[in-house]
C-alpha cells in the first residue's frame, strides 16, 4: 500500500477523561485507502525531549468528510503533547502504515480491547459491520472512568465490558467475562489489542478452542516503515518487523509462551 | 545554479553531495512512496554480512534527549540473498547504491566484498569496522589500527571499486585509524558511526536496550562528529564524508566546511522522510545565497582566522 506524508489540522480535540482523548483531524483531500489494524506515525512538534515520532493506531477514518480519528492515551511527553492540541493546529502523519486485521470467514466475530488497544477495533468494528457483520466487543479497564467512548462502540456492535474494581460490567480481566469463560465460544475470529499480557490470555484461549486469534503489537519504533529494523518480534520466520510485517499478527505466528 | 556534483574518484561521481546512511533507509525501497529517490547523491543500503543474522533481541531502540540509542546488531539475510533478491530489485535506480558490508573475520569481509565486486550497478562499498552492536568484529576492527588494517587490505586485493571505510568515534584518536585507512588504500572514509552508549529506567532499574549498551546517533552526537570530521581532514588526502546529526541544509554545511566533501543523512530520516531532498535544495539555496559556483569549494572552507 502507498503510504503518505500529510498535514492533518485538528478540528475537533474530544477530551474522555484525565488521560484520554480523541483528535478529530482534517485531510484537505481524499483520504487514501486506510485498513483497520493499521497506524500513523504522528510528528510531535515543540517536545523539549520528543524527537521520534510516535506510533498511533488509526481508531476511525470517515471518507466522506475526510476525517482520521486518533484515540490517544497520555502516558508520556509526546503523547501529553497530542493531547494538548487545539483546534486549528496541525500534526504531520505518515499513514497508513502496517498490516491490517484480515477479513473472518465468520459472522461471529469477538473484539477484545484493553488500555488504548481499544482505539483500531472501532474502525475494525465499523468495517465489519459495513460488511453485514455484527462484531461483539469486549473491553476491559481498571474502573468505569477508564471505559472510553464506549457509546461509539454501541453504534457498531454489542458491547461487553469488564472492570478490575467491579464498577462497570463484570469484575476483573477481561479473561473473567462469560464470553471468555465458556466452554464453547460463540464466535468463530478474535482479534484483540492492549497489554501484551492481556492479548497473551485471550490468545492462549483462542488457541484452545481453535479460534483464529490477531493481536496487535505495540513495539517501540523509530522509523514505522521498515527502514531501521528496530521494532522487531520473534516468530515463526525469524525476528521481523512490528511496523510492516506487524502491527497485526496472526498469534499462532508469534513465539509466544502461552 | 551551483554546480553540486562530487567526485569521491575510483568510480563514485555524485550529482550532489548528499546520501542516506546505512542502517537508517533500508534498501531505498521504503522511501519510494514518499519521493523520487534518483534525487540523491547515493543510497548506503544495510549492513551485509556473510550469512543471515538475526540480529539482536528486541528491545533494540530508545529515544534519548535529541538522539536514539540502537541496537539493531546487522540483522540482514546475507550477501547471498542480497544479491539474488534484493540487487535486482534496486540495481536500476538512477543513483549511486553502495552497499554496506559488515563481517565478524577478515574472511567476512573479503567474502562479502568479492561477490559484492561482481554487481555491475554497485559503484562501491561502505566498509563498516566500527559497529558497535555485534558481540565480534563491527566494532573490533575499526579500533585499532592493526585490525583495520587487515581488513583493509584484504578486502582492498579482491575489490577494485570505490571502497569507503566507516569509521568509529569509540577510538582515543580517531585521525590515526583514518590515515592507517588512507594508507592501505581506502578511496574514502565516512564518519562517524553511532557512539557508544546507554540508558536505564530508574522506575524499573532495567536498562532500556536488551544488549544493556547501544549505539547513540541523532542530533545529539553531531559536535563530537563534526570535531571528528575536521580532525581526520586535516590528516588525510582522500574525501571525507561526515555525518552524525545532520538534521537540515546548515547542519550538512557546518560537516562541509569542516572538511567533508560529501554527507549521509541517518536517523533524520524517521523524522521526516523527506529530509534529504529538502537537505539537497537547502544546500542549493544555501549557495545561491553566498555565491558559490561549485558546492565541492565549500569543503573544508571553515575561516579560522
Ligand atoms: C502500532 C502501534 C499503535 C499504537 N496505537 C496507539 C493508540 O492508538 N493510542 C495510544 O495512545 N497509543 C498507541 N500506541 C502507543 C504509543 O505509541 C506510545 O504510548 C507513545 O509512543 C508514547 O510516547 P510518549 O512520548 O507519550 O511517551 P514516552 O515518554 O516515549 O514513554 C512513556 C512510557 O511509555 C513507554 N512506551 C513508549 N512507547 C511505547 C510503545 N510504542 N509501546 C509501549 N510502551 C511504550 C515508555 O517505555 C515509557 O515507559 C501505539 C503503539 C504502536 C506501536
Ligand atoms: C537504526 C540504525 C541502524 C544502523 N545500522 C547501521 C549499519 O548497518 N551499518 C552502519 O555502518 N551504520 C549503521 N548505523 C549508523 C548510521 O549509519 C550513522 O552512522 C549514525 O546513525 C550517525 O548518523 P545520524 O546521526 O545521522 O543517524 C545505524 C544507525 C541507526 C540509527
Ligand atoms: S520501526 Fe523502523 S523498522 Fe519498524
Amino acid at each position: 500500500m502507498k503510504k503518505y506524508i500529510d498535514d492533518f489540522v485538528v478540528v475537533e480535540n474530544r477530551r474522555l477523561n484525565h488521560e484520554y482523548v480523541i483528535l478529530t483531524l482534517q485531510l484537505d483531500r481524499e483520504l487514501p485507502e486506510i485498513l483497520p489494524g493499521q497506524f500513523a506515525e504522528v510528528k510531535v512538534e515543540n517536545g523539549p525531549d520528543t524527537f521520534l515520532r510516535r506510533p498511533i493506531s488509526i481508531h476511525d477514518a470517515d471518507y466522506d468528510k475526510m476525517q482520521i480519528k486518533l484515540m490517544v492515551q497520555e502516558i508520556g511527553e509526546g503523547t501529553r503533547i497530542m493531547g494538548g492540541l487545539q483546534k486549528g493546529d496541525s500534526l504531520n502523519l505518515v499513514y497508513p502504515l502496517g498490516s491490517s486485521f484480515s477479513e473472518p470467514d465468520t459472522d461471529d466475530v469477538l473484539l477484545v480491547g484493553g488500555g488504548c488497544g481499544v482505539a483500531p477495533l472501532l474502525y475494525l468494528g465499523r468495517r465489519l459491520k459495513q460488511k453485514g457483520i455484527t462484531p461483539k466487543f469486549l473491553l476491559g479497564a481498571g474502573n468505569r472512568n477508564g471505559l472510553v467512548a464506549i457509546e461509539e462502540y454501541e453504534k457498531v456492535g454489542e458491547v461487553n465490558v469488564t472492570t478490575e474494581d467491579g464498577s462497570a460490567g463484570t469484575k476483573g480481566y477481561v479473561i473473567h467475562h462469560p464470553l471468555m469463560k465458556t466452554d464453547k465460544p460463540a464466535y468463530g475470529h478474535v482479534y484483540t489489542c492492549g497489554p501484551e499480557p492481556m492479548m497473551k490470555v485471550v490468545a492462549r484461549f483462542a488457541q484452545k478452542h481453535n479460534i483464529k486469534c490477531e493481536v496487535s503489537l505495540e513495539n517501540k519504533m523509530a522509523c514505522g516503515i521498515g527502514a531501521c529494523l528496530c521494532c522487531v518480534t520473534d516468530t515463526q520466520d525469524g525476528r521481523v518487523c512490528t511496523c510492516t510485517d506487524g502491527p497485526v499478527f496472526d498469534s499462532t505466528y508469534l513465539k509466544w509462551q502461552i | 545554479m551551483a554546480d553540486l556534483t562530487i567526485d569521491l574518484r575510483n568510480g563514485l561521481k555524485l550529482k550532489n553531495p548528499v546520501m542516506t546512511a546505512s542502517g537508517t533507509f533500508g534498501y531505498g525501497e521504503e522511501y519510494e512512496d514518499f519521493f523520487d529517490i534518483s534525487q540523491l547523491g547515493g543510497i548506503i543500503v544495510k549492513g551485509t554480512t556473510g550469512s543471515r543474522r538475526e540480529g539482536n533481541p528486541y528491545p533494540r531502540m530508545t529515544e534519548t534527549p535529541k538522539g536514539m540509542l540502537n541496537a539493531v546488531g546487522l540483522q540482514n539475510k546475507g550477501v547471498d540473498h542480497f544479491v539474488k533478491e534484493i540487487y535486482p530489485r534496486i540495481k536500476d535506480y538512477a543513483t549511486n547504491i553502495l552497499v554496506n558490508v559488515s563481517g565478524s573475520t577478515v574472511d567476512e569481509y573479503e567474502d562479502v566484498a568479492r561477490k559484492i565486486n561482481e554487481l555491475e550497478n554497485i559503484p562501491g562499498i561502505e566498509l563498516n569496522i566500527s559497529c558497535p552492536n555485534v558481540k565480534e568484529g563491527g566494532m573490533a576492527f575499526g579500533t585499532s589500527c592493526p585490525s583495520a588494517v587487515a581488513v583493509i587490505n584484504a578486502v582492498r586485493k579482491v575489490y577494485d571499486k570505490h571502497i569507503m571505510v566507516k569509521l568509529s568515534p569509540n577510538v582515543t584518536n580517531v585521525a590515526e585509524i583514518a590515515h592507517a585507512v588512507e594508507g592501505e588504500g581506502a578511496d574514502s572514509v565516512s564518519l562517524i558511526n553511532t557512539l557508544l552508549g546507554m540508558a536505564i529506567d530508574a522506575e524499573t532499574r532495567k536498562p532500556l536496550l536488551s544488549t544493556i549498551t547501544g549505539g547513540l546517533s541523532g542530533p545529539a552526537v553531531k559536535p563530537v562528529a563534526l570535531r571528528m570530521v575536521w580532525q581526520v581532514s586535516q590528516v588525510v588526502k582522500i574525501p571525507v564524508v561526515g555525518l552524525g546529526g545532520i538534521m537540515n541544509a546548515d547542519d550538512a554545511i557546518e560537516f562541509m566546511l569542516a572538511g567533508a566533501s560529501a554527507i549521509q543523512i541517518g536517523t533524520a530520516n524517521f523524522i521526516d522522510p523527506l529530509v534529504s531532498v529538502k537537505v539537497i535544495k537547502g544546500i542549493e539555496d544555501y549557495c545561491e545565497r553566498h555565491d558559490v559556483k561549485a558546492v565541492r569549494e565549500l569543503t573544508g572552507a571553515m575561516i579560522t582566522e
